[in-house]
C-alpha cells in the first residue's frame, strides 16, 4: 500500500445521478467514519441529470481511498476521483460584506480589491460587498486582510476542483475505479 | 397494458419467480394485499406475528435457499419494525427485497398518520433504498431492486411506495427476468451499476501472483468467510483446492460449513470463540489467504497484531472491503468461487508443505454435549441459532458439513433472529429437519412467532438452552465485573412448555442429557414441531 499516515487535504470529486437523497447518501459515509468534511460544493454538470460533488477532507491517503471505495458502491454514484496537490486546479468563490466607514477605509479596501482582482458588487453607506474567486491561498489571504476592516458577513461556495490535462472524471467508470485506488499489481 | 401500481408490484414478483413472501398488512399497503389475494394460487404469503419476524424469515429463507427473500410491511410502525431484520440481513450479506408502502405522496413530509421516512432510516443498512412516488416508476425500480439484492455482494434493498402509486394505473409490459439487466428504471443507471450488480471480472494476473506467493510460502492458510457460503459452488471448489494442494483452512463464523468439519485440513473456527487449532494456525501462518471475509473485530481482535507473521491476501467481491480493517499484501477482486477455480488451475502439481494440526478430541462441557446430541441425532439438519452462549457453543461444537447448514446472525448479533429465520428456512428447504437452538433470553424476544409456526404447520424444533439468564452477558459480569450480576438473571420467566402448548405446539422439558436425547429423537420422528426446554446450569461459561 502506498498510503502514508500523514493528514493532508484530500479532495474527492464525485459524479452522481440526481436522485432523491443522493447528497445525504454521500455525506453520510463521511460522518459514519467520523471524518469531518471541510468543505462541500454541489452543482449540476453539462448533463442536467448529473451533478458533481466536491468534498474536501483532512485525512490520510487511506481514508480517502476507503471513502472513494465506499462511494463507488452507491448506486447513484457514477464516478469518484481523488485529486491531490498539484494534479488539480482548485477554485472557490467568496462573497463578503465589510464595514467601510469613511473615505479612507473605502479607498484602502478598493486598493486591496484591485490588487486581488476581486470585485465590488454592492455599495451602501457604511459597507461594501465584495466578490472574489481564487484558490484557497488567495481567498484566505484576502479574507484575512478584510477582517481588519470588520467583516459583517461572509459566504463561501467551498472549493471545486478539476484535474489538469485532457482526462475527464467520466473516464473513471466503476470498472476503472479499481485501478485508481492503487491496485497493488 | 395499463395496470394499477399494486398489480404491477405483484406482476414484478412473478417475473422474479417469487412464490413465497413474508409480511404483515396495514392500510397503506392494502392495495398490494388485495392483488396478492388474487394471486394467492401463485404467491404464498406468510403472515408472521410481528414485522421483525417477517424480516428475519425472509432473510432465513434467502440464506437457506440462496434465492432472494421478499418481505412486505405497511407504513410507519410496520416499516420501522423491520429495521433490526434489515440490519441483520445487511451485516451478513443476505439478499432480501423489502417492499413497504407509505402515505399518499401529497401527505409526505407532513407527519401524516403512520408516516415515516423509511428510505432515510434504512439508507445505512441497505445496498440501496428507493422511494417510489408514481406507478410508472414501479416496474423498473423493483426489477433494479432484485438485480441489486442478489448481484455482486448480496444484501437487502428497500423499495418504499407511496399509497397513490399503488392506486394509479401505469403502463406495464412483462419482461422476462433475463432481460432485466440493462433495461431497468434507467438504462444508464443499470449500466453504471454493472460492477455493483454483476460479478466483477477477476484479473488473472492477480491470481497468478497469488499462486506465486503460495508456492514460495512455507505455512499457507486459507480463511473462508461468508463469501464462500454465498457464492454458488464456491465451497465445493474450496474443498477441492484444499485437498488437491494440501492447504489447511480455518473459517469465520459466517464461513462455517464451507469445509466439512471432519475434513483433515479444516482446523475450525477462528476468532474470539474459535478453536485453538484455528487461532494457532492464524498466529503461525506465513501466508493468509482470506476469502470472502470482512475481518470482523471478533475474528481479528486487535487488527494491527492479527496474523503477525503472515502476508495477507484478501479475495473479495466487494472492493470496498479491501484494506478496510486489515492492511493486505495483495488482493483479488472477484467472486469467491471463480477466483478459487482460477487459482486451482494455476496450482497444478503444487502441494503445500504439511504444517498445521487439528485439535485433538477435547472434553465437552454439558451444554456442548447437548449440541453434540443434536448433531448425532440430526447431522444434516439446518441449524438456526439466536445470539449468546448457545450460539457460540453451537458454532464451536456442531460439525457442519455443508454451506448454508448454519443460519446465524453473525455480523449483527441480533437476539430474536432465530425463530423468524427458522420459519423462513423451514419454508425454503423441504426434507431436512430445521432445528432452532436458542437461549431463554433470545427466545423470549420473538416467541410470539410460535403462532406463525403453528398457523402454517411448520415443523421446527426449538431447543431452548434454558439457563435462566442472559448467559453471555452474565458470563462477562462474572469474569470482569466482580460477579455483580445485574439485569442478567431471568428467573421467574414463563413456563416455556406451557407457552408452546398454548400455541398448539408440542412443549417438553428435559432436566438432563438423557431426557434431552430421548425427547429430541422422539420429536424428530413425530410430525409436530415445538420446543424442548432444556435446563442448563447458568454458571457454564464459554
Ligand atoms: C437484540 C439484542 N439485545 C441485546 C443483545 C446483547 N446480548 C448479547 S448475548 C445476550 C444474552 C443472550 O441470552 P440468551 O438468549 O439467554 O442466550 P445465552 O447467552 O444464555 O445462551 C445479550 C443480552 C443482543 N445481542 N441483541
Amino acid at each position: 500500500m502506498s498510503s502514508s499516515a500523514k493528514l493532508t487535504r484530500q479532495t474527492l470529486s464525485v459524479l452522481v445521478e440526481n436522485s432523491a437523497g443522493v447528497l445525504s447518501q454521500v455525506t453520510r459515509l463521511f460522518s459514519r467514519k467520523g471524518y469531518n468534511i471541510e468543505s462541500l460544493a454541489v452543482g449540476t454538470t453539462d448533463d442536467a441529470r448529473v451533478s458533481r460533488i466536491t468534498v474536501i477532507l483532512k485525512g490520510t491517503d487511506r481514508m480517502a481511498e476507503q471513502i472513494a471505495a465506499q462511494l463507488n458502491k452507491l448506486m447513484p454514484v457514477i464516478s469518484v476521483q481523488i485529486l491531490t496537490g498539484k494534479k488539480a486546479i482548485y477554485r472557490e468563490f467568496v462573497m463578503l460584506k465589510v464595514k467601510a466607514d469613511g473615505k479612507d477605509a473605502r479607498d484602502e479596501i478598493m486598493q486591496i480589491v484591485n490588487v486581488f482582482r476581486a470585485a465590488i458588487v454592492d455599495i451602501s453607506r457604511s459597507s461594501l460587498m465584495i466578490a472574489i474567486t481564487g484558490d484557497e491561498e488567495k481567498t484566505e489571504a484576502f479574507i484575512k486582510l478584510m477582517s481588519d476592516f470588520g467583516l459583517i458577513e461572509i459566504a463561501r461556495t467551498g472549493l471545486i476542483a478539476m484535474e489538469r490535462g485532457d482526462g475527464s472524471i467520466r473516464d473513471l467508470s466503476k470498472d476503472r475505479a479499481e485501478y485508481e485506488l492503487g491496485k497493488s499489481i | 397494458m395499463k395496470l394499477s401500481g399494486a398489480r404491477i408490484i405483484t406482476e414484478c414478483l412473478l417475473e422474479q419467480g417469487v412464490d413465497t413472501v413474508f409480511g404483515y398488512p396495514g392500510v397503506s399497503i392494502i392495495r398490494v394485499y388485495d392483488e396478492l389475494y388474487k394471486k394467492r394460487g401463485k404467491i404464498k404469503h406468510i403472515l408472521t406475528a410481528h414485522e421483525q419476524g417477517a424480516a428475519h424469515a425472509a432473510d432465513g429463507y434467502a440464506r437457506a435457499t440462496g434465492r432472494t427473500g421478499v418481505c412486505l410491511a405497511t407504513s410507519g410502525p410496520g416499516a420501522t419494525n423491520l429495521v433490526t431484520g434489515i440490519a441483520a440481513a445487511f451485516m451478513d450479506s443476505s439478499p432480501v427485497v423489502f417492499i413497504t408502502c407509505n402515505v399518499d405522496e401529497a401527505l409526505l413530509g407532513r407527519d401524516a398518520f403512520q408516516e415515516v421516512d423509511i428510505t432515510g432510516i434504512s439508507m445505512p443498512i441497505t445496498k440501496c433504498s428507493y422511494l417510489v412516488r408514481s406507478a410508472g416508476e414501479l416496474a423498473g425500480t423493483i426489477r433494479e431492486a432484485f438485480a441489486l439484492a442478489s448481484g455482486g455482494r448480496p444484501g437487502p434493498v428497500l423499495v418504499d411506495v407511496t399509497y397513490n402509486a399503488t392506486v394509479e394505473k401505469a403502463e406495464y409490459a412483462y419482461l422476462p427476468k433475463e432481460e432485466h439487466f440493462g433495461r431497468g428504471r434507467s438504462e444508464r443507471l443499470m449500466r453504471r451499476g454493472e460492477k455493483v450488480l454483476t460479478q466483477p471480472e477477476t484479473d488473472i494476473r492477480d491470481v497468478k501472483r497469488l499462486a506465486e506467493m503460495l508456492k514460495s510460502s512455507e505455512r499457507p492458510l486459507i480463511m473462508a468467510g461468508g463469501g464462500v457460503i454465498r457464492s454458488a459452488g464456491a465451497a465445493e471448489t474450496l474443498r477441492r483446492v484444499c485437498r488437491e494442494h494440501g492447504i489447511p483452512a480455518v473459517s469465520t463464523m459466517m464461513g462455517l460449513g464451507a469445509l466439512p468439519s471432519d475434513d483433515g485440513l479444516f482446523l475450525g473456527m477462528a476468532g474470539m470463540y474459535g478453536s485453538d487449532a484455528a487461532n494457532r494456525a492464524v498466529g503461525q501462518c506465513d501466508l493468509l489467504i482470506a476469502v470472502g471475509v470482512r475481518f470482523s473485530d471478533r475474528v481479528t481482535g486487535d487488527a494491527g497484531s492479527f496474523a503477525p507473521g503472515a502476508k495477507t491476501v484478501h479475495v473479495d467481491i466487494d472492493r470496498a472491503e479491501i484494506n478496510k480493517n486489515v492492511l493486505t499484501a495483495h488482493h483479488i477482486v472477484g467472486d469467491a468461487g471463480k477466483v478459487l477455480s482460477l487459482l486451482s488451475a494455476e496450482l497444478k502439481g503444487y502441494g503445500a508443505p504439511p504444517w498445521a494440526e487439528k485439535d485433538g478430541d477435547r472434553e465437552l462441557s454439558a451444554p456442548e454435549r447437548i449440541i453434540k446430541t443434536v448433531e448425532k441425532l440430526a447431522p444434516g439438519a439446518v441449524i438456526v441459532t439466536d445470539v449468546g452462549q448457545h450460539q457460540l457453543w453451537t458454532c464451536r461444537t456442531f460439525g457442519f458439513s455443508r454451506p448454508g447448514q448454519l443460519i446465524t446472525s453473525g455480523g449483527f448479533g441480533a437476539m430474536g433472529f432465530g425463530l423468524g429465520a427458522a420459519i423462513g428456512a423451514r419454508i425454503g428447504v423441504k426434507d431436512t429437519p430445521v432445528i432452532h437452538i436458542t437461549g431463554d433470553g433470545s427466545f423470549r424476544m420473538n416467541s410470539p412467532e410460535l403462532a406463525t409456526a403453528a398457523r402454517y404447520g411448520l415443523k421446527i424444533i426449538s431447543v431452548i438452552m434454558d439457563n435462566s439468564s442472559l448467559g453471555l452477558v452474565r458470563q462477562k459480569q462474572a469474569a470482569e465485573y466482580g460477579g455483580r450480576f445485574y439485569q442478567t438473571e431471568l428467573a421467574g420467566g414463563p413456563d416455556y412448555v406451557l407457552l408452546a402448548r398454548a400455541y398448539g405446539l408440542r412443549g417438553e422439558r428435559a432436566e438432563n442429557e438423557k431426557e434431552f436425547e430421548t425427547l429430541l429423537s422422539d420429536m424428530l420422528r413425530s410430525g409436530k414441531g415445538g420446543i424442548i426446554d432444556c435446563i442448563t446450569d447458568k454458571d457454564e461459561m464459554i
